[in-house]
């Protein structure tokens, strides 16, 4: 075990990828800089150097501002014999290669019937709560979720980042990250050795009894703290972070909210069609007879995002919005129950 | 390079069964035994043909919606293809795919796309495979005048050029994007824009001469196959039938004798004369065209008779761990 950030933790799964496997190569804009430490030896990096130095520049290839071209040569690859990692940069910059991601890199192995496989990572991080601007701060994952084809992983620790690259990487499938630049700087214990984290495998932070907290991305720890707060007022939250989207854990966040009878959905994507509405409707379509309470969302507006640190800050869910949220359905009574109480 | 006669009876084979093949394919179309439409290859034989033969068995193809004859060029089998134009489960792509997204990947065929230009950057990723692994193997990709004025294929050949990649950029120019002709929309010479990319640009003036367009690909694969890097090659041909099979446009946007000039140069023909030129006869050509004719009806017998795939097929292939389909 050793100390990791959450972008150390990326570098240390693109680094064991690279040595496990030399089909597995990567490609992106500003990949040879190493721009964010992604691409760097970790601590040996005096020792060993870049990836530059460790694999060369046939495995890590700089590319031009061109992410359709980027993109499309990737699942061409893919499909051709190479793993490759995809560095897009900003998520915003995925909207620049929508067609290779919806109409090639999703739809080519349904189409042909199962010929294709697209072992592809596409990583992306999304700058938001970090005064870059509009076009810099975007959440787009729900838009994704409704590509069936895709897979997507959410990591909101630097374990699971690891532990959930490493298995996109090694997967047959096309994966999108979507890494939140707000938990670049967390630092946990990790694993220094290979290790998988399962995609489809939710993973609960908080074990609790009176209402379930989904949280996704930079929400986790935002829900994490709501909880502790919580307990100090005697409510007993549970906290599941789904990690990856697709596919979605399904089974834990019925089981809990059937325990529980209460949902509080978190995320920093806009409201609508957003995961936490997803979420939603899975969970009232599942465990409907459980619910004691309406399912609240806790979600950025439908708004763009401002500039001024002034502005920005009131649009992504903080730990007072979600224990206000748990505060609203754990008193919640509803007009059923107050009647079956007056007649007792 | 330096071709032998069984190449190129062969070659008049290929393009005997892509014209045999579409004329079928259209008749079936009107008659409602294909369902949806077909966009055929008939009078771009010789561009289609030319290419596919300057390729070897495991180089790479990527095609667009004029997509039955990349693959039949590439040998494909003919008895799949129809029964996946039919949808049927003997389809080469059970049925899932159809007319516009043939693929055949035991013959490099990696897949034919109803997106104009988008399967450009494919071909180049399977270039940049051949590069990394250190393969022997070239890519081709096959677009229209339309798809010429996609930017990806701009960053396909920047990339593709500054990377060396063997890949090589087939423009099909048939001088029609659907109704509108490619000089009202398209700047200069399509050939020329690979200038700007220090890359070969070549323009194959006679696309319905097999041989010239043979030439011209066999020149580029060398090329690539040496590590030379990428060709932009512009062949200029004509197709006979509409943009799609049964579409009607209520505007004639072709000139009434500009088809009939181009009949008078059906590749099939011409490549016909050819070979009887140099030691064929006519009846050995005769008996070629209803061998053909012979295999196209066995194709659309093996379609006729494979059943419709089972309803659990459209839930198959979505990933290749199918327990996360449903």
């Amino acid at each position: 075990m050793s100390v990791m950030s959450f972008l150390g933790a990326i570098g240390a799964a693109q680094k064991e990828a690279m040595d496990a496997d030399e089909r597995v190569i990567i490609i992106g804009e500003d990949v040879e800089a190493n721009v964010y430490g992604t691409t760097g030896g970790g601590k040996t990096r005096q020792e060993t150097g870049d990836f530059v130095q460790m694999y060369g520049r046939n495995r890590i290839r700089n590319t031009p501002i061109s992410e359709e071209g980027i993109v499309g040569a990737a699942a061409g690859a893919a499909m051709t014999g190479l793993r490759p990692i995809v560095d897009l940069s900003y998520s915003s910059f995925l909207y620049m290669a929508m067609d290779q991601l919806v109409n090639q890199v999703a739809k080519n192995r349904y189409m042909f019937g199962g010929q294709a496989s697209m072992p592809v990572v596409f990583r992306s991080a999304m700058f938001y709560g970090l005064n870059t601007g509009a076009h810099h701060s975007d959440r787009p994952y729900p838009m994704f979720m409704n590509v069936p084809g895709l897979k997507i992983m959410v990591p909101s620790t630097p374990s699971d980042a690891k532990g959930l690259l490493r298995t996109a990487i090694d997967m047959d499938d096309p994966v999108l990250t979507f890494e939140a630049c707000i938990l670049w700087a967390l630092k946990e214990e990790v694993d220094d050795n290979e290790f998988w984290v399962p995609f489809g495998v939710a993973r609960t932070h908080r074990e609790g009894t009176d209402v379930t907290i989904v949280a996704i991305s930079s929400s986790v720890p935002e829900a994490i703290a709501a909880a502790a707060e919580l307990e100090a007022e005697g409510i007993s939250a549970e906290v599941i972070d789904p990690r990856t989207l697709v596919p979605l854990d399904k089974d834990a966040i019925l089981e809990s909210v059937a325990k529980t009878g209460r949902l509080v959905v978190v995320e920093p994507a806009h409201r609508t069609c957003g995961a936490a509405g997803e979420i939603s409707a899975i969970v009232s379509e599942g465990v409907f007879d459980a619910l004691t309470a309406p399912i609240v969302r806790v979600t950025a507006p439908d708004m763009q995002i401002p500039f001024s640190p002034a502005l920005e800050k009131q649009m992504y869910p903080t730990k007072d919005d979600i224990t206000a949220a748990v505060r609203r359905v754990t008193s919640f009574t509803s007009r059923n129950a107050a009647l079956a109480n007056a007649h007792n | 390079m330096a071709l032998s006669d069984d190449d190129k009876l062969e070659m008049q084979r290929r393009m005997l069964r892509i014209r045999a093949f579409d004329e079928r394919a259209s008749k079936m179309v009107k008659r409602g035994h294909i369902p949806g439409t077909v966009h055929t290859s008939i009078g771009q034989e010789a561009q289609v043909v030319g290419a596919t033969m300057a390729l070897s068995d495991n180089d790479y193809m990527t095609g667009n919606h004029r997509s039955h004859g990349h693959p039949i060029g590439k040998g494909s089998p003919l008895g799949p293809l129809m029964a996946e134009l039919q949808g049927k489960s003997g389809g080469v792509c059970k049925g899932k795919g159809g007319s516009l997204h043939l693929a055949d990947f035991a013959v490099g065929s990696l897949g034919e796309s109803g997106i104009v230009g988008s399967s450009i950057p494919i071909a180049m990723g399977a270039a940049l495979s051949s590069k990394v692994l250190g393969r022997d193997t070239v890519a081709l990709a096959f677009f229209g005048d339309g798809a010429a004025n996609q930017g990806v294929l701009y960053e396909s050949m920047n990339m593709s050029g500054v990377w060396n990649l063997p890949v090589i950029f087939l423009c099909e120019n048939n001088q029609y994007a659907l109704s509108t002709p490619a000089h009202t929309v398209t700047s200069g010479v399509i050939a020329e824009r690979a200038a700007g990319f220090g890359i070969p640009g070549v323009r194959v003036e006679d696309g319905q001469d097999v041989l010239a367009v043979y030439e011209a690909v066999s020149t580029a694969v060398a090329r690539a196959r040496a590590g030379e890097g990428p060709t932009l090659i512009e062949v200029v041909t004509y197709r006979y039938n509409e943009h799609s099979e049964g579409l009607r446009l209520g505007t004639d946007y072709r000139p009434a004798d500009e088809r009939e000039e181009w009949l008078k140069k059906d590749p099939l023909v011409l490549f016909r004369e050819h070979l009887i030129a140099n030691g064929h006869t006519a009846e050995e050509m005769d008996a070629l065209e209803a061998d053909v004719l012979a295999e196209v009806d066995a194709a659309v017998e093996f379609s006729e008779n494979s059943p419709w795939p089972d309803a659990s097929v459209g839930f198959d292939d979505l990933y290749t761990d199918s327990e996360y389909a449903a």
